[in-house]
């Protein structure tokens, strides 16, 4: 019988090893079955090639509330180009077997998707796939049981969101019922490339340490290595979503496009390494 | 200010709060298994402050007196009641075995029940000292009523409607923009109202700290379904006293059309905890069951979650959302209320699909026999009334009394009949006297 406090988080590992490195994780996000399943794959096995240190595959949803255009448009792709729920599990399975197991692959999907697959079937199944874990955007803590159950049984990391509007109990709760990390929406907003993310973020995120979070990563809005330093400096985790999407966007060859993907994976990447090492003024 | 006694007892008691026990008192944030709460994390603290904004204003006099003054001098409340004998000779049997009363929320100010919930939710928001409102609509008639309330109390006001919509209703589009709105026309998915909810969403994720997002029914996350019920109850207050005074009994049957539900829930609720009533909530069938393309989500849906809230629902293996239809755009929308989900679970109410087939000869039928043209939505409950009248009839009884919710006018949709039963092209022809 499995509990909180036995499960090993395989995410919260992954963040504790880098933390101890002297550095933030690079969360990277790519839908599946953009722009189909095969090469979704090719797609995210080039970001973990390219330095990202944990995978994020976004199931594609017909009423993403939390997503800005880029994501959306890459997800009504996906839909009509026939991905289905269970291919998440392919893409999972991939990154698991590309990394050897030391790049934790999270899904990020909106309730529905996977209310209909059954709440515990889809955590069976994600466990069996070698996946780490969940972040449910739509998903609060307070409408959560049957996923805590679940994830608690097949032992999955479950990533619920704080945002900058959170109050000091809300916190509490949120960081006491995630396992792997606690997801800091940096901005009041949907997701996209932002100039400035905001200086929120950075409360946001000892707020939610002080709320008694291990592990907190900042998503919303990061596009760029410089933008990677600076949250880098103070958060367990940057996550970029996207601007990496956007790479795919484009009209370019298919090759060309995942060219594109690595090497902005590798600039953040970089971003991520050098974040506690050079000044927040050099970083900006 | 002058003090104003509330309009009837009926309104008081709308704003009465909380009996134990009751159906009609039930609170949010579940319905049975329905309801909740399924919404991004930082939507979470604007609508805990709604929920107490609102239950502070429920049991503020000034709040109560403030609204029953709009209700009566801006509104017209209290709407009438009427009697359609010509119609109700359709069912058959022998005259007077079935009696049919409207209850008129066509003639409010907008044109619509809308307003009864536009209203009270734009007081709440000068109370919680935001300035931009901002609305979904379909059809436009929320759009309409919320640019409305507006205008009428200084807010700012951005209306959301899937692009589709606002070719479909460029007249309410005009509307709204005389009345000093931004009409943001939704140009992804499927470009109807359910993107015009997602799109709203982001906009009040992003916006949340000045803007209120004022949703049109009885949907979305707690306090939502219960806040929209509790200004509609006045519908069901009014209509159930008019009864008594009219017919000296409360009536056998209560229908009503059923998009998101609130005109729906609105008169219901008044007859929820009496047992003697039957309650009908009539879907959108658009062109029946079996070619999938309806807006039935009790005889084609399954319970699942979209736009916070779990209820009924179209959708597919993978949960995805699937695409509604209907001839009425107010009913062409893939969830429905949880409250209704809820009454439907309990058998409390029943729920039966109207194809667009029978609700345009309905709507025709009220035009003709009684001098009223009802909005599209609103003809779905005629018919479903006019299905539950012959049934009666069948059964032998002369003694029926149908109480019939006619929630909107149809001068929005007068295009869409023109079309449907070739007024434009064909009028000397085809449209022969009956």
């Amino acid at each position: 019988m499995s509990t909180m406090t036995t499960i090993t988080s395989p995410t919260g590992t992954r963040l504790a090893e880098l933390r101890a490195q002297g550095r933030a994780a690079l969360v990277g996000y790519l839908p599946v079955g953009f722009p189909d399943v095969p090469r979704s794959i090719e797609a995210v096995l080039t970001m973990v090639d390219a330095g990202v240190d944990v995978v994020e595959v976004g199931v594609p949803y017909t009423d993403p509330v939390m997503d800005g255009p880029v994501i959306q448009r890459a997800a009504e792709a996906a839909l009509a180009a026939g991905t289905h729920v269970r291919d998440v599990l392919g893409l999972v399975e991939a990154v698991a077997e590309h990394s050897g197991g030391r790049v934790p692959a999270l899904v990020m999907s909106y309730w529905n998707p996977v209310l209909r697959y059954g709440v515990d079937a889809f955590a069976r199944d994600l466990a069996v796939a070698g996946g780490a874990g969940l972040i449910t955007p739509d998903l609060i803590p307070d409408e959560a049981r049957e996923w805590i159950a679940a994830s608690d049984a097949h032992g999955l990391d479950r990533v619920f969101l704080v945002a900058p509007s959170s109050t000091p109990e809300r916190l509490r709760l949120t960081a006491r019922a995630s396992r792997g990390f606690v997801y800091a929406a940096s901005t009041m907003g949907v997701t996209g490339a932002r100039g400035k993310v905001g200086e929120r973020a950075e409360k946001l995120v000892a707020d939610t340490r002080a709320a008694g979070a291990e592990h907190v990563c900042v998503g919303l809005g990061v596009s760029t290595g410089p933008q990677a330093a600076e949250v880098g400096r103070f958060a367990d985790g940057v996550i970029v979503g996207s601007a990496l999407v956007k790479t795919l966007l484009d009209d370019a060859p298919w090759a060309d496009r995942l060219d594109a993907l690595g090497r902005l994976t590798g600039e953040l990447a970089d971003g991520v390494r050098h974040a506690r090492t050079t000044t927040p003024e050099a970083a900006s | 200010m002058p003090s104003s006694e509330p309009v009837s007892e009926a309104l008081s008691q709308t704003l009465a709060h909380q009996v134990l026990g009751r159906l009609a008192d039930q609170s949010g944030p579940y319905f049975g298994e329905f309801g909740g709460r399924y919404v991004p994390e930082a939507l979470i603290a604007a609508l805990d402050e709604l929920e107490t904004e609102y239950r502070k204003a429920l049991g503020d006099p000034s709040f109560r007196d403030e609204l029953a003054r709009l209700h009566r001098e801006y509104t017209g409340r209290p709407s009438p009641l009427t009697e359609v004998p010509r119609f109700a000779e359709h069912v058959g049997g022998a005259p007077g075995a079935v009696r049919i009363f409207l209850k008129r929320e066509d003639l409010n100010h907008t044109g619509s029940h809308k307003i009864n919930n536009v209203l009270g939710q734009a007081l709440l928001v000068r109370r919680m000292g935001k300035t931009r409102v901002i609305a979904e609509t379909g059809a436009g008639q929320h759009g309409v009523a919320t640019a409305t309330a507006a205008a009428l109390l200084g807010l700012e006001c951005v209306v959301y409607m899937g692009e589709e919509d606002t070719r479909r209703q460029a007249l309410n589009v005009a509307r709204m923009r005389l009345l000093g709105a931004e009409v943001v026309p939704v140009t992804i998915g499927t470009r109807t109202l359910k993107d015009a909810i997602n799109e709203a969403l982001r906009d009040w994720v992003t916006n949340v700290e000045t803007t209120h997002y004022l949703l049109g029914t009885v949907t979305g996350p707690h306090p939502f379904p219960e806040m929209v019920r509790e200004f509609h109850r006045i519908i069901g207050e009014e209509a159930r006293e008019q009864m008594l005074e009219r017919v000296g009994r409360l009536p056998d049957v209560v229908a009503a059309c059923v998009g998101g539900g609130s005109n729906a829930l609105g008169i219901f609720n008044a007859f929820l905890d009496e047992e003697s009533v039957a309650l009908y909530g009539f879907e959108a069938g658009g062109e029946g069951i079996e070619s999938g393309r309806h807006a039935a989500r009790f005889s084609g849906g399954a319970p699942g979650v979209l736009h916070g809230a779990r209820s009924y629902l179209l959708q597919d293996a993978d949960g995805q959302t699937l695409p509604s239809h209907s001839v009425s755009a107010g009913l062409d929308y893939p969830s429905v209320g949880p409250a209704h989900a809820w009454l439907h679970d309990l058998g409390r109410a029943t729920y039966e699909p109207v194809t667009d087939v029978e609700a345009m000869e309905a709507f025709r039928l009220l035009c003709r026999t009684e001098g009223i043209i009802p909005a599209i939505e609103s003809a779905h409950a005629l018919a479903g009334a006019l299905r539950v009248g012959r049934s009666a009839v069948a059964e032998g009884r002369t003694d029926q009394v149908i109480l019939v919710n006619l929630s909107g006018r149809g001068d929005k949709d007068v295009a869409t009949a023109a079309t449907w039963f070739g007024l434009i092209d064909d009028a000397a022809q085809g449209e022969g006297d009956q």
